[in-house]
C-alpha cells in the first residue's frame, strides 16, 4: 500500500486495476473521461483499453469479454448511457460470467451536459444493481466490491458517480501493483441456451432477476457502505433523521459540525433498496429529510417502506419542496435545508453592506485561433442574406452558438444535427439547411444520419469540422486519428471516403483558415442539389504550437473593430483606440489578418 | 489547524496546477487534503475555481460561503465573483491583470475594472495585489503566474503551508526544465 493524492476518477481506475480488470472500453464524456485515461496511463500492460466509437459499441465489447469471464469496466457519462441502453437492457437478461461494472458519471447542475438524468432511476428501470460512492476513498474500495458482487450474482452492476466525487481529490491509501488481484478469464464456453436471447429465455431470466434483486435488498442491508450514524449532542434525542447519498453525505456531515448531528442514513446502494436497513433507521423517528441530487430516489423508497409497513413517519425532500427539484446541491443549500428542518436558527454570515459591481458573465468560448471559428465564419459569410438554418451538435463547436458568431440554431444530442436538419428541410424546403458535426461525433453517431438523409432525398449540407481530435473532453483519439488508446498506430478511417461510399457526389475538403476560398466553396456547394458535404480540416489549437503570432500595426489600424465584433476571438481586445492582440493567446491563425479592411494585422503563420 | 482555500480565475490560467502544488505540500506535512476542481466545458476560457481544504476531520471537498480563509485570484473580476466565500478577516491574493471576456470585448457586457478594484480594496482588509504583467516581464514568462501567486499566498500566513514546503512540491511535480523558473516565481513577490 502507498498514499497518493488522486482525483475520484483516478481512484476508480486504480481500484478497477487492483480488482484485476481485464478490459476497459468507453466513450469520452465529462465528468467520466479520466477513468479510462487513468487505466491507460497506469496499465500494468495486460489490460485492453479502448476508446470505442460510442457507448453502445463499448457496452457490447464489454459484454463479449465478460461472457469469456473477463473482468470488464465500461465508462461513460449519463447521456452516454442512453446510447448504450439497448445492449444493456438485454444484457441484464443474459447476464455475465466475469464481473462487469458499468461506470456512469451523472452531472447534477448540469455542469457539462444536456440532461439531469439519474442513473439510480435507470438502475430501477433496467433492474441492474447500482453503487453510489460518497467520496474518493470510498469509491476506491467500492469499485472492487462492485466487481465481486457482479461476478457472484452474474449481473452487470452500475457504478454511478457524480461530478464532485469524479472531480474531487483526496489523499488515499492504494494498493501497489504487486498486490493487484489477477483475474484469468476462462474463455468463451459455447452454450446457446445461455448466450442467445430468445423470448422464452427472457421470461425465465426475468423471474430469476426479480428474485435475485429481492435477495440483494437483504444483502445490501448488511453492506458496510449503507450506514446509519447515530444522533449526538443537542440532537441526541431528536426524532428527526436525515437520509442522504453520495457527495451530499459529506455536505450533511459538514453542515452541523461534528458535535451535534441528527440520525443519518447513508444509502450507497439505492437499488435494490436496502429495506431492512431503512427500517432500522426509521425506528423511533417521526420525520425524515431526504437530501438528494437529481431524482428523489431515496425519498420515494422510504415513502414506499413507510406505506408497506404502516409507519407513521413523515418523509420529506424534493417531492415536498424541502429540497430543490433541480440543480446541484451545495454545502450552503444543504446547511440551510437542514437548519430549517431541525428548526435551528443560525444567523446569516455577516454580509458586507457594500454591493459588488455587476460582473460580466464569463461563459466558455471557442479558444483563440480555434479553426471552428473560421468554419462558422465562412459559412456565415457565404449564407449572408439567405434563408438558412444551422443545426449544431455536441462538442466544442456547440460554443459557436455565442455572439458574435451565433451559428448554432439547434443542438439536441450526439449526431442529431444532421437528422434535425433533415426534418427542417422536409418541412421547410426553401431553407438552406446546414448540419455541423465534429469528427469524433461523426464516427460516434453521425454516419447513420447522413445515410438516412441521403436515402430519404433530403437537401442539406453536412459540415464536418474535423480538428483531428475529441477536443471538448481533452483530446482523445478516435478512428480518424490513426492512434488507439493502447498507443498503436493504425490505419486512419477517412471521413471523406465514408461520405463518398454513402453516395454523396460532392465532398469538398477545405482549409477553414483560407477564408476567401472557404466562402466561395461553401456558396458553390450549398447550391448543389441533395446531400453534400464540406470537411473543414484544421488541427485543434491545443495540439499545435504557433509558429508566428499576429501583431497589429498601430499606424494602419483605424479602430473599426471589425475583427473584434465579427470574430469574437478571446485574443482580440480594444486598447486605446486600436485593436490589441494578446500575445499569450494568439495562435497566428490569420483569420483577423484576412478580414482586416486596412491590412493592419500581420505576422501569423497559420495553425499547422 | 484547518485551512480552506479558493483558487479562481479563467480557464487556462493554471489554477489546477496551483492546487496540485498546494495539495502535494500539504500531504508532505501529513495533513488531510480534499479538493474539487472545475474540469470540462468551463475550461474553455470560462470562469473556473478550485476549492481546497487542508487539516483534520474534513468531509466535503467544497467550502461553504463565508468559510474560506484565503482566495488566490488569477483575475480580479473572478475574485469578486468568489468573494462571498471569504470569511470575515480572510485574506486575498489578487493578480491585477484583467482578462476581458469576449462578451465585454464585443460590447454585449461591461467590465468595470476600476469599480472592481475599488470594491476589492474596500471590502478585503488583507489584500495583496500582484502586478502580474511586471512579474511576467521580469521572469520572462507569463506561464508561472500560478506560482507567483502561491508564493504571495504562503507569505500571507493563511495558506497553512510555507515557502519551503511549496519549494519541495515544485521539485517533485514540475518537470526539471521549468523548475528553476518556478523557484524564481515562488519568491518573486518577496524580492519586491
Amino acid at each position: 500500500m502507498h498514499k497518493e493524492f488522486l482525483m475520484g476518477n483516478q481512484a476508480i481506475a486504480l481500484g478497477a486495476l487492483a480488482a484485476g480488470v481485464n478490459l476497459v472500453a468507453g466513450y469520452p464524456g465529462t465528468p467520466s473521461t479520466e477513468v479510462l485515461e487513468t487505466v491507460a496511463a497506469r496499465n500494468p500492460g495486460n489490460v485492453h483499453v479502448e476508446w470505442s466509437t460510442n457507448e453502445k459499441a463499448a457496452m457490447e465489447v464489454g459484454a463479449g469479454a465478460a461472457y469469456c469471464g473477463a473482468r470488464v469496466m465500461v465508462t461513460m457519462k449519463q447521456v452516454g448511457l442512453n446510447v448504450a441502453s439497448d445492449p444493456l437492457m438485454s444484457l441484464e437478461y443474459i447476464g455475465v460470467k466475469g464481473g462487469m461494472v458499468v461506470l456512469v458519471a451523472d452531472d447534477p447542475g448540469p455542469i457539462s451536459s444536456q440532461t439531469e438524468q439519474d442513473t439510480r432511476t435507470f438502475a430501477m428501470f433496467s433492474k441492474v444493481p447500482v453503487f453510489d460512492p460518497s467520496s474518493v476513498s470510498e469509491a476506491y474500495t467500492m469499485i472492487g466490491e462492485a466487481f465481486e458482487l457482479s461476478e457472484k450474482y452474474g449481473t452487470p452492476v452500475f457504478f454511478r458517480v457524480t461530478t464532485r466525487v469524479d472531480h474531487g481529490y483526496e489523499a488515499i491509501e492504494i494498493k501497489d501493483e504487486d498486490e493487484y488481484y489477477k483475474n484469468v478469464p476462462e474463455g468463451f464456453v459455447k452454450d446457446s441456451s445461455r448466450w442467445v436471447i430468445f423470448p422464452r429465455l427472457s421470461q425465465k431470466n426475468h423471474a430469476l432477476i426479480e428474485a435475485r434483486n429481492a435477495a440483494l435488498a437483504d444483502v445490501f442491508s448488511d453492506y458496510h457502505a449503507n450506514e446509519i450514524l447515530a444522533s449526538r449532542g443537542s440532537l441526541k434525542s431528536s426524532k428527526k433523521g436525515v437520509a442522504t447519498h453520495g457527495i451530499n453525505f459529506t455536505y450533511t456531515l459538514d453542515a452541523q459540525g461534528s458535535s451535534d448531528r441528527p440520525k443519518i442514513l447513508k444509502i450507497a446502494t439505492p437499488f435494490p433498496f436496502p429495506e431492512k436497513k431503512a427500517l432500522e433507521f426509521l425506528d423511533g423517528l417521526d420525520e425524515v429529510l431526504c437530501i438528494e441530487e437529481l431524482d428523489p430516489v431515496i425519498e420515494r423508497a422510504l415513502t414506499y417502506v413507510c406505506g408497506k409497513y404502516g409507519l407513521k413517519v413523515k418523509i420529506r425532500g424534493k417531492l415536498t419542496s424541502d429540497i430543490a427539484a433541480s440543480g446541484e446541491n451545495t454545502v450552503d443549500s444543504v446547511k440551510s435545508s437542514l437548519n430549517k428542518f431541525l428548526n435551528i436558527e443560525k444567523p446569516d454570515i455577516a454580509k458586507s453592506t457594500e454591493q459588488p459591481p455587476a460582473l460580466p458573465a464569463r461563459p466558455p468560448v471557442l479558444c483563440a485561433g480555434c479553426p471552428h471559428r473560421a468554419s462558422f465564419y465562412a459559412v456565415k459569410q457565404a449564407m449572408k442574406g439567405k434563408k438558412a438554418v444551422f443545426c449544431g451538435d455536441i462538442g466544442c463547436y456547440t460554443l459557436g452558438n455565442a455572439a458574435p458568431l451565433d451559428m448554432c440554431d439547434t443542438c439536441l444530442c450526439m449526431g442529431a444535427g444532421i437528422t434535425v436538419a433533415q426534418g427542417i428541410y422536409h418541412t421547410e424546403p426553401d431553407t438552406k439547411c446546414f448540419a455541423f458535426v465534429g469528427d469524433s461525433t461523426f464516427f460516434a453517431s453521425g454516419i447513420t444520419g447522413v445515410i438516412n438523409a441521403f436515402y430519404n432525398q433530403a437537401d442539406l449540407t453536412v459540415v464536418v469540422v474535423d480538428n483531428s481530435t475529441t477536443a471538448m473532453t481533452g483530446q482523445q483519439p478516435h478512428p480518424g486519428t490513426g492512434i488507439t488508446m493502447m498507443d498503436e498506430k493504425v490505419e486512419k478511417v477517412s471521413i471523406a471516403a465514408i461520405l463518398r461510399a454513402i453516395g454523396l457526389k460532392t465532398v469538398e475538403t477545405l482549409n477553414p483558415l483560407d477564408h476567401k476560398k472557404a466562402v466561395e466553396n461553401v456558396k458553390r456547394v450549398a447550391d448543389e442539389p441533395g446531400v453534400k458535404a464540406i470537411i473543414f480540416e484544421s488541427h485543434c489549437v491545443v495540439l499545435t504550437k504557433p509558429k508566428g503570432r499576429s501583431i497589429v500595426d498601430e499606424e494602419k489600424c483605424v479602430g473599426c473593430k471589425k475583427c473584434i465584433r465579427e470574430l469574437g476571438c478571446p485574443a482580440l481586445t480594444f486598447k486605446g483606440k486600436k485593436t490589441f492582440i494578446d500575445n499569450m493567446l494568439c495562435t497566428g491563425c490569420t483569420l483577423c489578418e484576412q478580414i482586416c479592411p486596412t491590412k493592419a494585422i500581420s505576422g501569423g503563420k497559420g495553425n499547422e | 489547524m484547518n485551512k480552506s482555500i479558493i483558487l479562481c480565475g479563467v480557464g487556462g490560467q493554471g489554477t489546477i496546477m496551483a492546487s496540485r502544488l498546494i495539495a502535494a505540500a500539504a500531504m508532505e506535512k501529513g495533513l488531510d487534503v480534499r479538493s474539487a476542481e472545475t474540469i470540462g466545458m468551463a475550461q474553455r476560457g470560462g470562469s473556473v475555481f478550485s476549492h481546497i481544504r487542508l487539516g483534520k476531520d474534513i468531509n466535503s471537498p467544497l467550502i461553504a460561503k463565508g468559510e474560506a480563509d484565503l482566495i488566490i485570484g488569477f483575475e480580479p473580476a473572478e475574485v469578486v465573483r468568489m468573494l462571498p466565500y471569504l470569511r470575515c478577516g480572510g485574506a486575498a491574493i489578487v493578480s491585477l491583470r484583467p482578462v476581458m471576456p469576449v462578451s465585454a470585448a464585443i460590447g454585449k457586457s461591461v467590465y468595470p475594472y476600476d469599480e472592481i478594484m475599488d470594491f476589492l480594496k474596500s471590502t478585503v482588509k488583507r489584500l495583496t495585489l500582484v502586478d502580474s504583467e511586471a512579474a511576467a516581464a521580469q521572469l520572462d514568462s507569463s506561464r508561472v503566474l500560478n506560482v507567483v501567486l502561491l508564493g504571495a499566498a504562503a507569505r500571507s500566513g493563511e495558506l497553512g503551508i510555507d515557502e519551503d514546503a511549496l519549494l519541495s512540491a515544485i521539485d517533485k511535480i514540475i518537470p526539471e526544465k521549468f523548475r528553476q523558473l518556478n523557484r524564481e516565481a515562488l519568491y518573486y513577490t518577496k524580492q519586491r
